[in-house]
């Protein structure tokens, strides 16, 4: 038996990592890596919760999350393809106009 | 130390290796297989806390399908070596130590309001997941299914070529 707190841990971990990426990486696919990174970290706490809790809820919640992530990943990635081909570079830096 | 604790390390200890590599690849694609790992990891820690499940969805719909649309867009964008700017001075010095400080805080938080783990008997069985989905829950379920269509709609509208 695996206690709560390590998989919570385990779970801020990996959100820090996922904010880090988020804040120090400039290319636009790595950055919305990092989100996918933090999604699943919640997924993580929402699941230890779910099992320590004895409640099914938190894995309902993680169903929702996927499916949130799975429409987030493709309205994104054409966003991403749109910038890529508008501005040629996936260097956030390079994109500083909301226009296009 | 148990089995399922030596199990537990392991794959954190994966996990984190993945997140870690998925930050410091300087090319995309490397980041890419990386997260796919984190995901297989994560996928057998939900296994490790019986949810069965959410394991095969994580598996199926993450590391399948959501993967697969990263890894394409980035062979089709033909994304090289992200090209080295100086970065601002505000995150040099800001950035990192507050990110690493939130990490720090959750995992604290965490840690000290984690509820005891005891029951762990939760009937976690695909049967009352379902169950719980469509009865308890029909209606954002439902919501999902609009909000899928909309990305849908979105992404085409975003992608097609003008004129």
């Amino acid at each position: 038996m695996v206690a709560t707190s390590y998989y919570l841990v385990l779970s801020a971990i990996l959100f820090g990592l996922g904010v880090v990426g988020f804040v120090f990486r400039r290319n636009v696919i790595t950055i919305f890596m990092s989100i996918e990174l933090m999604l699943n970290a919640v997924n993580l706490a929402f699941v230890a919760f779910s099992q320590a809790l004895g409640k099914l809820d938190g894995q309902v919640f993680v169903l929702f999350v996927i499916v949130v992530a799975a429409a987030e990943a493709t309205v994104g990635l054409g966003v991403i393809i749109l910038i890529a081909r508008q501005r040629q570079s996936l260097n956030v830096e390079r994109v500083n106009l909301l226009k296009l | 130390m148990s089995a399922q604790l030596a199990v537990f390390f392991l794959l954190a200890a994966l996990a984190v290796a993945g997140a870690v590599s998925l930050i410091f690849a300087r090319h995309p694609i490397r980041s890419a297989l990386s997260l796919i790992v984190v995901m297989v990891a994560l996928a057998g820690l939900y296994l490790l806390l019986g949810a069965e499940f959410v394991a095969a969805v994580q598996i199926i719909v993450y590391a399948g399908a959501i993967m697969v649309l990263f890894v394409f867009v980035i062979m089709l964008l033909n994304a090289g070596e992200e090209e080295r700017t100086n970065f601002s001075r505000l995150a040099k010095t800001a950035g990192l130590p507050l990110a690493v400080a939130l990490g720090a805080f959750l995992a604290a938080a965490a840690a000290k309001y984690a509820p005891s783990s005891g029951t762990g008997t939760a009937a976690a069985s695909t049967k009352t997941l379902s169950t719980m989905l469509f009865r308890d829950f029909v209606f954002p379920f439902e919501l999902t299914s609009f909000l899928i269509l909309i990305a849908i709609l979105g992404a085409l509208v975003l992608a097609q070529r003008e004129g």
